[in-house]
């Protein structure tokens, strides 16, 4: 045999390329292939979800506004030593007087100053009325006039803010996100108490979502056993009933509930009629953080059922059948060898529940009243009525980064291999 | 472009819409957006300045918007998008100011933008006076004098409903829930005055930081009685329904709940607090001159003095006062329903919307802390 073997021939194809080259072109074809075929969905993706988030994480640091509006001032001030509690020179004094001038004809005065009254309150108010009084000077000494037109001017700590906030970048709606703040030499300290809330959302509405996730678990469990193990026939109706107001409008059903928990509503009338409440004691059940959680369980119910259904669907009875021939009494069986395997679909259904939940903000800015409002209606608070948007993207990013963070440690105690959503 | 649309029109038969619109060039329509704050005020416009233009003019469609409580603020996302959608928005008067520093309104000149009153006088002397140019601003367009005032339940209080500003602050002699605005516009005023404080000098003491603490102390009090309201129509709505004893609300909304809709609610006038409302016109609106035209047609004499017959608020032109009437459907005198009228009008406030133009911005942060602790 050995003696038939001369160097090892390389196999080739028909036309003589060599069978591995070959190959790597047919595998390498493929993959481009492939990719072409998966390209849209990547540009969609990049461009509904990965774009839009680099916008906001931008966002929530950016700050040219005030250097781009007093482009005279700025780069002065860069020169002035804030540390030594003077006031910076007479040629900052005549910069301002010109941005500030500019900025009023051009309209874009005003943004600075509201972009600064997110830092100290006051000082939309002194770039409002200094326009029409910086009108007069034409001439030096300015420093003397701008501060007599208006005294915040003369204030060594507005100047800082101006210097700090000139910047490019800000780290400062990070800071208003937790509830922290520059002081006026850059160092962090807290919020005054009455302006604190951030962290106390955040808090408020993990421990809300928390709840959530756990009520729909609770109430989710029972109903998807027996949708698994009724006959088809059943199952398929009571399916319907699950499906059906998931399939109806979220504003529907959350006026529904306001309909329903409402000092006038069903439950309170009804208690009312039988006596169990006087007519007025009646309970305050919506507008405060009852009216979210039982709203919000409720429409986010189908999706712990539908997880946990479609795991409970693949779990063979016989399972417990053998459980029970083994001697394993009903509790023992359900609890040894049927729940376990239930693990991934309470692992699915609960994340899916938890971090819907956790960037809600429709029903709880329906049915939450005061307190039981969420961080999601702050941020969208600051998207449409106060148009922070630097600090309602700073919330969001916090927020997103939250839901990872809590994504990972589920990863590392129950592994995400072991979540399954059917 | 519009041959073009026409030939299109003609060879894609098919596309049935786009030919109806475009074969037709002389009815043209142009669609107005105006922005106001929906209900009874909404409808009230409609009946007196909307439907007599569009009958007038009939390739003018005005189509209303209710979004005038979040004004100012859609309205700067709106610039910051470049795009505004809207051709006229209703705004209270400290928020016309800053719209107006912003630049997001258009300026107006009162002589040339707005007709002239019935024997001449110029718009710019018929106008009450200060009303044109609140806070030196020049972009308002000044329709009404409203009061925000109280309206509360009048089956709900056996020995006579609230009579002072007190007793909207005072839950055991008038227990049930309250409904005010979600703004701290009129509510820190009220606050204070129901704390004692001076009514000449409320804006004073709140401009002070104990002041302000004062008025959120106070506001403190009955915190947990109150459902906020954030749109016109909501505090009658409340009152009708029961779910509030006592609401804060636009006066003409209370007299349309009680008078047309013959709700069992009584009014309480105890330091009402006037203030001004208006239009403006936003800069980069793509049918500025026909909204012009609009806006000199419907803040003449007549057209503002119609609008009192269908809601109680008052016109802000000299000229109107005397042609102020009866109501159009039911009759009845219109001027005891004023919030000027004398026995009304023993204690108010006058709304100083230059203080909060200034102040807006701190206090609303510091009121939705507030709020969510």
């Amino acid at each position: 045999m050995a003696s038939v073997t001369a160097a090892p021939e390389v196999m080739v194809t028909a036309d003589g390329t060599p069978l591995k080259v070959s190959l790597h072109r047919a595998l390498r074809r493929n993959k481009i292939r492939a990719f072409l075929l998966v390209l849209p969905l990547l540009a969609f993706l990049g461009f509904t979800f990965l774009w839009p988030i680099g916008v906001m994480m931008f966002r929530s640091v950016e700050n040219s506004l005030v250097s781009t509006v007093m482009y005279r001032t700025v780069p002065l001030l860069a020169q002035w030593d804030e540390t030594t509690g003077d006031l910076p020179d007479e040629a900052v004094f005549e910069a301002l007087v010109q941005d500030v001038t500019e900025g009023f004809k051009n309209r874009t005065i005003g943004k600075v100053g509201t972009r600064l009254n997110y830092e100290e309150p006051g000082m939309s108010s002194i770039f409002r009325t200094s326009p029409k009084k910086f009108k007069k000077i034409t001439e030096g000494p300015y420093k003397e006039k701008v501060i007599e037109a208006h005294k915040g001017w003369g204030d060594v700590d507005k100047w800082r803010l101006i210097k700090r906030e000139g910047r490019p970048f800000t780290s400062s709606y990070y800071l208003a996100a937790i509830d922290r703040k520059l002081d006026n030499l850059g160092s962090i300290t807290s919020q005054p108490a009455e302006r604190q809330i951030y962290v106390k959302l955040f808090i408020r509405t993990l421990w809300m979502s928390a709840l959530i996730t756990g009520l729909c678990l609770l109430l989710g469990f029972p109903i998807s056993f027996l949708l698994a193990t009724l006959p088809t026939k059943t199952s398929n109706l009571l399916m319907i009933l699950v499906l059906l107001p998931f399939w109806t409008s979220l504003l529907v059903r959350t006026t529904s509930w306001i309909a329903i928990l409402q000092q006038h509503g069903v439950i309170n009338d009804i208690l009312v009629a039988i006596g169990l409440v006087s007519d007025d004691a009646r309970l305050g059940m919506i507008h405060n953080q009852i009216g979210t959680v039982v709203a919000m369980t409720h429409i986010l119910l189908p999706f712990m059922v539908l997880p946990l259904y479609s795991v409970m669907k693949t779990i063979p009875p016989s399972y417990m059948r053998a459980a029970r021939s083994l001697g394993a009494n009903p509790a023992l069986a359900f609890w040894r060898v049927y729940m376990p395997q239930t693990v991934p679909g309470i692992g699915a259904g609960g994340i899916l529940v938890f971090i819907i939940a956790i960037g809600y903000y429709i029903t709880p800015a329906l049915v939450g009243g005061t307190k039981g409002t969420l961080i999601s209606n702050f941020i969208d608070y600051h998207m449409r009525v106060s148009l922070n948007w630097g600090l309602a993207a700073a919330l969001g990013i916090i927020l997103l980064g939250l839901i990872l963070f809590l994504y990972i440690i589920y990863d590392r105690v129950v592994g995400i291999d072991n979540m399954k959503l059917g | 472009m519009k041959s073009l649309l026409n030939t299109t029109s003609i060879v894609a038969a098919g596309v049935l819409a786009v030919g109806l619109a475009a074969s037709q060039p002389a009815l043209a329509e142009t669609d107005l957006v105006v922005v106001s704050w929906g209900g009874a005020y909404s409808a009230s416009q409609q009946k007196a300045y909307h439907d007599p233009y569009m009958a007038a003019n009939p390739g003018i469609k005005i189509l209303n918007d209710d979004s005038a409580s979040e004004g100012l603020s859609k309205l700067r996302a709106m610039d910051e998008a470049g795009n505004v959608t809207w051709d006229l928005v209703d705004m209270v008067a400290s928020d016309a100011i800053i719209a107006c520093d912003e630049g997001l309104v258009l300026e107006i000149d009162p002589d040339t933008d707005l007709a002239a009153a019935p024997d001449g006088t110029p718009a710019s002397e018929d106008f009450f006076e200060g009303m044109l140019s609140p806070g030196g601003s020049n972009c308002f367009i000044p329709q009404i004098v409203y009061s925000t005032t109280f309206g509360y339940r009048t089956d709900k209080f056996e020995g006579g409903g609230p009579t002072s500003i007190n007793d909207v602050f005072d839950l055991e002699k008038f227990p049930g829930k309250r409904s005010l605005e979600k703004k701290p516009i009129g509510n820190l005023e009220w606050a204070l005055i129901a704390d004692g404080v001076d009514p000449s000098q409320v804006y004073e003491v709140l401009s002070t930081p104990e002041g302000v603490d004062q008025a959120f102390a106070k506001l403190d009090t009955i915190k947990d009685s109150v459902v906020w309201w954030t749109k016109g129509a909501q505090p009658t709505q409340l009152l009708a329904d029961g779910e509030v004893s006592i609401a804060s609300a636009y006066n003409g909304r209370l007299f349309s709940a009680i008078e047309e809709e013959k709700q069992p609610i009584g009014m309480m006038w105890d330091w009402q607090v006037f203030d001004i409302d208006g239009w403006v016109i936003p800069a980069g609106g793509k049918n500025i001159d026909e909204v012009k035209k609009f806006v000199k047609y419907a803040t003449d004499t007549q057209r503002l003095a119609d609008q009192a017959k269908y809601i109680s608020y008052g016109p802000t032109r000299h000229s109107s006062a005397p042609l102020v009437s009866t109501h159009a459907d039911l009759g009845i005198e219109m001027a005891p329903h004023m919030p000027t009228d004398p026995e009304n009008a023993k204690t108010t406030l006058l709304f100083n919307y230059e203080w909060w133009a200034d102040h807006r911005a701190e206090l609303d942060e510091r009121f939705q802390a507030w709020l969510a602790n």
